[in-house]
């Protein structure tokens, strides 16, 4: 059968039935279980369900798993409206394939900015509320009765007048023929049964015992194995190569040159190519950006922060800062710094593709399974129609995986081995090198405290890298970076309104000096919420102080009108004990702010002894306005502080002769059990807004450790990471 | 050809004797359980046992393996009731999950070594990192499995 009639089968197949698996096109088992699909489908109610026949459900969840507990929170709110039996509830990952066939019935699979479950709740409700709704008049057709009599849980169909029951499963092929509703009710959030518990995940038991397959542990009958090593000077080309000697190392099939700027080892292992990568020459093509390094980076960021020119981007505004700090008796000003930094998720970037003349498949570890079929189908020379993307569980993401230079590349090879599974999977080393780096920024801040002490004036002046301007280099030279400004920005309905500076200040400018390098930069759980909160929190102290006044006291005064962000600050401080007497050379440190449309505050205690930091414990607070799953979110509040403050404390990414200098865990540290505080969260939601988990917290992480660093030590700490600064 | 007693069975692999454990373990046995992180011993995710001590197959020569006992997190139970792998499911501790075979099979090693362990040892042992952050629940995992462990000794 040709491929072609493969692919028109399948259109026609999906147009009216449920969708189909893995391996279609080349008759491949995939080795896990999530998107295959069985020949002999159950009913399809709608695009989100599915009834089995022994009455259990699959619920399709097309944004990506990456460790965030999206995949269990979504099928929570599904299930919830569906009122199926949350204990039978099973999973599978749509495909980008499916979604472009069907005229994408999933909405986005874009999986980023604390956005999987705030952008999406509404429609998969709708989605289980419909099914359910047609499951419910597949039983009243069957009994003959109006469906308005009969009421279903737990999978189970009632009707009321007489008590009769039937179950999913044996009206769902009736089901899904019933019309699908015009709209249905969802229900109040007060009632939840399975959306707003602590559910246990749906993905666990397959990661306790080593028997899930992520993209890096695919295996495919006759499958070679690619390594790669790209100009470490991004931007750079390929000169030349010379591969004499790897190409007659053990196992290895070719050396391949991969785009204008990388090259890969083929191989019978992954062990042998990347030994063999290790005995290729390669000569880069690196231009000025060879000059380029950490010291020379950073005095372009300091000329930015005085910087007069046309092109100063204003993200937020009120009254006349400048005037009022001009005409202030007194001014406080402090400069700050927040370096690059690499996503390092535990899984290396990969991708496993196969690609004939008209076809190309690939297994791509994303965030963003339809960016990830347009980059297969255009780096495969095909139209994505002819192209299909199969989604797996990630080994984390953290922002990286949003971009798909690795599938490209793994493409680009596959390419050269038509019709041969080619796995690219990246060292340490190279996905360290080639990555999409957290944007370094300075910022000076200089305040103005009327003669009661009140803020009466501030103005922060960013500098900086623009991750937009990267995106879309077009756009560079006049547009503002709205990302630039998160947690600072104005207020505003979402999503402008989701990163809104909290504070109330009579006299604000925050500007941006755009300074950009050729390393590129990237989206960096919690990305510049990062930054900006460490920057305004930490400033916010030392204002506070120079005001003779207590912190809390001082942020309160400034919070009257946010009165959610209050309540989470209130909250840290109250359970920290915020004002009682501590042990020597212990103090204690708040942050607060809205990052990803949810409130987060964090209250920590630290002790400095001999030069030693010890992090006691922290005292965590989040309002994400509805809660779906309260103990993921706990998980979520845990993960941010490892992940911010493995980044606050040791994480740099340093540039020396354009490339960047830390290869591997042993120069880029990150948070072992030893350093680890103990933390006690607090998930406060309040109703009324749909926040995010995934990330807020993390700005709140460094800000409130390092004021206590101050509290404990009079020491400030305004450049990041800590690293080797003495904090005594 | 290098043997190998890996999971308590013998296997004989036609790799170079320099390739890493954990290659051979991965490539050549599509045993994918054992995870790459840093290939320098630095991370931990690729820990397995070797004659029951917490090894990083990473940096472990196979031929240095031979002889030995090899237990992967395949192995360390056929249906995941090792108390570590039953204290993981009830607290829900793996976020991602990439580097849990590697922290359950360090945490195994470490409750086989020292059944109740305190904070201290555990932050003295437990050195793996994580990049989602699900250290708290590893830690609280930990001593669940010891409690888990003892009870079933009792029973």
């Amino acid at each position: 059968m040709s491929r072609e009639a493969v692919c028109i089968s399948r259109r026609g197949f999906l147009a009216g039935s449920a969708a189909t698996g893995a391996g279609f096109m080349l008759a491949m088992k995939i080795p896990f279980g999530s998107d295959a699909h069985a020949d002999d489908l159950p009913p399809e109610i709608n695009a989100w369900v599915v009834v089995n026949d022994d009455d259990s459900v699959t619920i399709r969840i097309a944004r990506s798993e990456m460790g965030q507990g999206t995949l269990t929170g979504l099928a929570q709110l599904v299930a919830e409206e569906l009122e199926c039996d949350w204990d039978t509830v099973q999973w599978e990952f749509p495909t980008p394939g499916q979604s472009l066939a069907r005229e994408r019935p999933w909405g986005s699979f874009s999986t980023g900015g604390s956005l999987g479950i705030r952008s999406s709740h509404q429609y998969v409700r709708e989605g289980g509320a419909a099914a359910r709704t047609m499951l419910i008049a597949a039983a009243a057709k069957q009994w003959q009765v109006d469906a308005g009599e009969c009421s279903a849980r737990d999978s189970v169909i009632t009707h009321g007048p007489s008590g009769k029951t039937l179950t999913y499963g044996t009206v769902a092929a009736t089901a899904a023929t019933m019309e699908v509703p015009d709209e249905v009710t969802l229900k109040d959030p007060k009632d939840w049964r399975v959306a707003g518990k602590s559910k246990a995940r749906l993905d666990t038991r397959e990661k306790v015992d080593g028997s899930l397959r992520y993209g890096a542990d695919l295996t495919f009958p006759g499958m070679l194995h690619a390594a790669i090593h790209a100009c470490p000077v991004h931007g750079g080309t390929r000169k030349s190569v010379n591969a004499s000697k790897a190409e007659n190392m053990p196992g290895v099939h070719k050396v391949v040159e991969v785009g204008n700027d990388a090259v890969a080892v083929v191989a019978d292992s992954w062990w042998q190519a990347k030994t063999a990568l290790e005995a290729v020459d390669v000569i880069w093509e690196t231009g000025a950006a060879t000059e380029v390094n950490s010291e020379s980076i950073d005095q372009m960021m300091v000329e930015g922060l005085s910087a007069t020119e046309d092109r100063i981007f204003v993200g937020n505004q009120n009254g006349d800062a400048p005037a009022a700090l001009k005409a202030a008796k007194k001014t406080i000003t402090a400069d700050y710094r927040f370096p690059m930094q690499s996503h390092a998720p535990m899984e290396p970037m990969n991708t496993t593709a196969i690609w004939t003349e008209d076809s190309c498949e690939a297994w791509v570890p994303t965030q963003n399974g339809e960016a990830a079929l347009e980059a297969v189908a255009k780096a495969a020379g095909l139209f994505p129609e002819q192209c299909e993307v199969h989604k797996v569980i990630l080994g984390g993401g953290f922002g990286r995986r949003g971009m798909h230079d690795y599938a490209i590349q793994a493409v680009q090879i596959a390419r050269q081995f038509p019709g041969t599974p080619i796995k690219l999977l990246y060292s340490r080393e190279e996905d360290q090198r080639r990555g999409y780096y957290h944007p370094l920024t300075h910022a000076r801040m200089t305040a103005a405290l009327t003669d009661e002490g009140e803020l009466d004036a501030l103005h922060i002046r960013i500098s900086g890298i623009s991750i937009l301007a990267s995106l879309r280099p077009a756009l560079q030279a006049e547009t503002l970076d709205p990302f630039v400004f998160q947690s600072l920005g104005p207020d505003g309905d979402p999503p402008a309104g989701d990163h809104m500076g909290i504070y109330e200040v009579p006299n604000l400018l925050i500007d941006h000096a755009m300074r950009n390098i050729h390393l590129r930069p990237g989206f960096w759980r919690g990305v510049n919420a990062n930054q900006n909160v460490f920057y305004m929190e930490s400033f916010l102290d030392e204002v506070a102080q120079a005001a003779g006044k207590d912190p809390l006291t001082f942020r309160r005064g400034l919070l009257k009108s946010q009165p959610k962000a209050q309540a989470v600050l209130d909250v840290v401080a109250k359970k920290a004990g915020w004002g009682r007497e501590l042990p020597a050379s212990h103090g204690l440190g708040l942050a607060v702010c809205k990052s990803f449309g949810s409130f987060v505050a964090a209250c920590a205690e630290v002790s400095v002894i001999d030069g030693k930091l010890t992090m006691h414990k922290i005292w965590a607070a989040t309002d994400p306005g509805y809660a779906v799953n309260p103990q993921q979110i706990e998980a979520q509040i845990f993960g941010s502080f490892v992940y911010g403050l493995s980044g606050a404390l040791y994480q740099e990414m340093t540039v020396e002769d354009g490339a960047v200098v830390e290869e591997n865990f042993d120069t880029y540290p990150s948070m072992t059990l030893a350093q680890m505080p103990e933390v006690e969260s607090t998930v406060m939601p309040s109703g009324g807004f749909w926040g995010g988990v995934g990330e807020p917290t993390i700005s709140v992480a460094a800000p409130a450790v390092l004021n206590a660093v101050y509290a404990a030590t009079g020491k400030r700490i305004r450049h990041l990471p800590v690293k080797d600064q003495a904090l005594a | 050809m290098l043997k190998l007693t890996i999971n308590g069975e013998t296997r004989e692999v036609d790799a170079d004797p320099s390739t890493p454990l954990l290659w051979v373990l991965r490539d050549h046995l599509d045993l994918t359980g054992t995870k790459y992180g840093c290939g320098i011993a630095s991370c931990g995710a690729c820990t397995v046992h070797v004659n029951g001590r917490a090894v990083r197959s990473c940096v472990l020569p196979a031929s240095a393996a031979q002889g030995q006992q090899i237990t992967t997190i395949e192995g360390l139970s056929s249906d995941a009731s090792h108390p570590v792998q039953q204290a993981w499911v009830e607290l829900d501790t793996p976020q991602c999950g990439y580097c849990q075979p590697g922290m359950i099979m360090a945490s195994a090693a470490l409750l086989e070594e020292n059944p109740s362990p305190t904070d201290d040892d555990i932050n003295s042992k437990i050195t793996n990192i994580c990049r989602c952050g699900t250290l708290p629940r590893v830690r609280e995992g930990i001593h669940r499995a010891a409690e888990i462990a003892a009870k079933g000794e009792q029973a």
